[in-house]
């Protein structure tokens, strides 16, 4: 009973994780390598803000997933957009984003300041206690994740079917040239949809973060778990994210179980492989290997 | 009449559709060897599908496609092309980055081509020219030399069915052929599709200009909604009732 | 009209050997001007070892080579492939490991776990990366990224190899011979990549980058055409990931560093995209700069990141591309 109380909460945390790169790659095709860096970014502008200037926690949290959005935008805007179209250009930019981020995050060398590195920097969980049930005990922040992954699901669902610019994003994301022909600006949707997977990433990491510290090797963890989610899934589908988290979360948690924290990457990749070989376009793969584009 | 031709391509109840959209409508045709079937039909009628379909390009969601007595249902591109089955693209793809004689050199280096060369298989680069020049690249104006992102669509299309040739095919599927050019660049592409077939070459050819269809097709399959409406001689499907209601609208009569 | 407007014009140099023929053993001249900077290539590599100030920047030269290896390799397989993969520190260290284990645990000698080390690096490589190459996309991209991760995550899960400690000592190479070595190898990839290139295959690779649709459709098994452009590649990576561990007498971890992935990809833009020399030549830039800037720590790899965007958005040609230009062409202003 643990193990599906506490493999759902993983699945939660790998569909946290997957979803901002899941949402920037389906509306713009593009592979979001920043992702990881933002996630971390997030934890450590929400960090500076409590401890350094005092800030409260709601408000240090809004401001730094603004913040963190703003990043995301700004990203697009002054550099992707320059390399719009040219695949090889907007993997390899995209991933040295990435990464210039995630180790600049690590700060070391400047002057005296020794980065934020080591277990001390931890961010407050949002809600502190333990529920004791009759079958399990589980701390509240990790059904916390449980709850915020629920609401973003539905916020995304209810906002690409009913709000104006949701549709558009959806219809960029069907067919871009389509939605150009109908007046839809793809380049700001691009915009928006890295603001808003930004914001997803950041959200991702308040609700996680508090599990464990701050720290720059989980950067590259959530991009390998968004990743390996969005690949075993299938690209651009949501019913995909959605299953692959499901099986990630709780093949892992099983994993944990007998063995141990420390094959679980290797489970995590067993299963891309396996995904590669057997159903390569995923789960529930909107891009086909062979798409004809006449 | 004529003595029996070899069936060479068998579409057998082929279903297709994508989303909500019916492309294809069980449809069912044969190909004879050494004809020239023209297949028409307003836009949108299923008619680059069922080439993707054939070719391997697209797999249906039910029937069969065979070449032969081969099964091409379900193989990839290459297989087909391997087995002689090739194809022209509405939408021209040349290489755009190597001179146009170069461009033939993918093809002829494949498998099949290796194997119909023979003892001059090792100057690809000669054969690629003189293919080029089959199809009317003038040689002595260095046209073969160009790259190919500078040539006009004429020569395009024209490399595209060098393309085709250089595989020695047993069937070419010319997508869309005379689309996009002007009429000068037409009357020369005429002589060409004529040249190949008086070689006897087997082709299905996809098109909208109807007039110079016409003049190379032996039969037609007309297509409407990616339903076959009217099969047979030119002349008798024009006269057929329902191809003049798809082309021109249910209000007119005759 | 206000103000004067001037442009830019290019002029080709009036040299017969430029064009597509017999002019290039013509004359003294015509010959030299296409020798020159290939020569000037070759003597440069090889000089720069003598010209080096200590032992220690000798040794950054050799590690400059490996860094142009890894950049040529990236190079061939993104520029005249196709196929981007950020994933090239997994090379060096399945490289790496398996040539420094056959001579750890076996004792083989140096003689034959480097070329153990290649090719049987480069079947593991290609293998495991061979589901990835019949999709298009940045399939690729994405998987070869995690596999350095996922190697660190096998070793240290499994205690495997020596687990954190890495292998040491392993049998190391004299010193000179180690720098000569490397350095030539960097000169026969060039030349033999481009070589490769040139011919028939290397146009069916082109085939494949510019339009693989056209490609299937002319009777071309893409992904066996892949996998032989893979395996050269990372035969090539996993040369250097051999070289790297008897040229420092380790095999561990930090061979799997983001370094080697991210410095590659660098040198390349920075060099000159699609051009195979270029990437070896900024490969030799970067790889003494980055040295100087030893002390930042960590913020090296920023510095390449910053090297590379600077360069795709502001000189996407690359340094190589730029020179070439500037060697074939005379520029300057005119008035409009």
């Amino acid at each position: 009973m643990d193990v599906f109380v506490y493999g759902m909460v993983n699945s939660m945390i790998f569909f946290l994780m997957a979803v901002g790169f899941s949402f920037v790659y389906g509306i713009s095709r593009l592979p979001n390598f920043a992702h990881g860096a933002l996630y971390v970014l997030t934890g450590f502008i929400t960090w500076s803000f409590i401890n350094k200037t005092g800030l409260p926690y709601w408000p240090s949290v809004i401001i730094s997933l603004i913040i963190v959005s703003m990043t995301g935008v700004v990203i697009y805007q002054f550099v992707m957009i320059r390399v719009r179209g040219m695949p090889i250009s907007e993997i390899i930019v995209s991933f040295a984003i990435g990464l210039g981020i995630l180790e600049g995050l690590r700060l070391q060398g400047i002057g005296d300041f020794k980065g934020f590195i080591g277990p001390g920097y931890v961010l407050p969980p949002f809600i502190d206690g333990v529920v004791s049930t009759s079958w399990v005990m589980i701390d509240l922040q990790r059904l916390l994740i449980i709850a915020v992954g629920l609401l973003i699901l539905c916020l995304m669902w209810i906002f690409t079917h009913y709000h104006r610019i949701g549709m558009a994003l959806k219809a960029t994301a069907q067919n871009e040239r389509a939605a150009l022909m109908l007046g839809i600006n793809s380049d700001r949707m691009a915009n928006i949809a890295l603001g808003i997977g930004s914001a997803l990433a950041g959200m991702a990491a308040i609700s996680v973060m508090p599990l464990g510290n701050i720290n720059c090797e989980s950067g590259y963890n959530v991009l390998t778990n968004a990743i390996a989610v969005c690949v075993i899934g299938g690209l651009g589908s949501w019913r995909g994210t959605a299953l692959a988290a499901l099986i990630l979360g709780l093949s892992t948690t099983i994993m944990s179980s007998f063995g141990g924290t420390m094959w679980n990457r290797v489970l995590v990749f067993g299963i891309i492989i396996l995904t590669l070989i057997v159903r390569p376009s995923g789960l529930f793969g909107q891009q086909k290997e062979l798409e004809e584009r006449v | 009449m004529n003595e029996k031709r070899k069936v060479l391509i068998k579409v057998r109840n082929v279903n297709k559709s994508f989303g909500g959209v019916v492309a294809v409508d069980n449809l069912s045709f044969e190909l004879l060897e050494g004809e020239v079937l023209g297949v028409i039909g307003p836009n949108g009628s299923g008619k680059t599908t069922i080439v993707n379909i054939i070719t391997g390009f697209l797999k249906p969601d039910s029937g069969e496609v065979f070449f032969m007595d081969k099964r091409l249902t379900g193989l990839s591109p290459f297989k087909v092309a391997e087995l002689g089955v090739t194809r022209t693209f509405q939408i021209v793809r040349p290489y755009p980055s190597m001179k146009a004689y170069k461009n033939l050199i993918v093809p002829l280096w494949s498998q099949r081509a290796r194997r119909f060369a023979g003892s001059r298989g090792g100057d690809r680069d000669a054969v690629a020219i003189d293919l080029l020049e089959e199809v009317g690249f003038e040689r002595d104006a260095f046209v073969p030399y160009k790259l190919a992102s500078a040539l006009p669509l004429g020569y395009l299309k024209r490399l595209e069915l060098a393309r085709c040739l250089a595989l020695r095919p047993e069937v070419i599927i010319c997508d869309e052929v005379f689309s996009g050019l002007s009429m000068s660049e037409i009357a020369s592409m005429l002589p060409l599709v004529e040249k190949l077939r008086m070689k006897g070459a087997t082709l299905i050819m996809v098109e909208h200009r109807l007039r110079e269809l016409f003049s190379v097709a032996n039969r037609l399959l007309v297509m409407n909604f990616g339903v076959k409406i009217a099969e047979g001689e030119p002349e008798q499907v024009m006269e057929d009732e329902r191809v003049r209601r798809a082309y021109l609208g249910e209000e007119i009569s005759f | 009209m206000a103000g004067e407007e001037r442009r830019k014009e290019r002029l080709d140099r009036g040299i017969k050997a430029r064009a597509e023929s017999l002019y290039a053993v013509s004359s003294w001249r015509e010959a030299s001007y296409l020798l020159a900077p290939r020569a000037g290539l070759i003597i440069g590599l090889l000089i720069a070892p003598l010209l080096a100030p200590s032992l220690y920047w000798q040794r950054v030269i050799g590690l400059a080579g490996v860094y142009a290896l890894l950049a040529l390799s990236f190079d061939f397989l993104a520029e005249r492939v196709g196929l981007v993969c950020i994933g090239g520190a997994f090379m060096i260290g399945v490289g790496g490991y398996i040539s420094g284990g056959l001579n750890y645990y076996f004792g083989l000698p140096v003689v034959l776990t480097i070329p153990i080390g290649t090719f049987g690096g480069a079947i593991i490589c290609t293998l495991v990366w061979l589901p990835c190459l019949p999709l298009r996309g940045i399939y690729f991209a994405v998987v070869t990224f995690m596999f350095p991760f996922l190697a660190v995550s096998v070793i240290l899960a499994g205690g495997l190899f020596g687990g954190t400690e890495g292998l040491s000592p392993v049998a190391g190479l004299p010193n000179w011979v180690g720098i000569y070595l490397i350095l030539t190898l960097v000169l026969v990839a060039i030349f033999g990549v481009r070589r490769l290139c040139g011919e028939d295959i290397g146009l069916v690779f082109q085939g494949i980058k510019d339009n693989d649709q056209a490609v299937l459709a002319s009777a071309v098994n893409i992904t066996r055409v892949k996998i032989y452009a893979l395996f050269v590649a990372t035969s090539i990576g996993c040369f250097a990931g051999a070289f790297v561990s008897h040229f420092f007498g380790f095999a561990g971890l930090s061979l799997f560093a983001i370094d080697f992935t991210i410095m590659p990809i660098a040198a390349s833009i920075m060099g000159g995209p699609a051009t195979l020399a270029g990437p070896a030549v900024g490969a030799f830039i970067l790889a003494p700069l980055s040295e100087l800037l030893r002390g930042f720590g960590q913020l090296r790899v920023v510095f390449y990141c910053v090297v590379l965007v600077g360069f795709i958005l502001f000189k996407p040609e690359g340094l190589l591309n730029w020179a070439s230009r500037r060697y074939h062409q005379f520029e300057h202003w005119v008035k409009v």
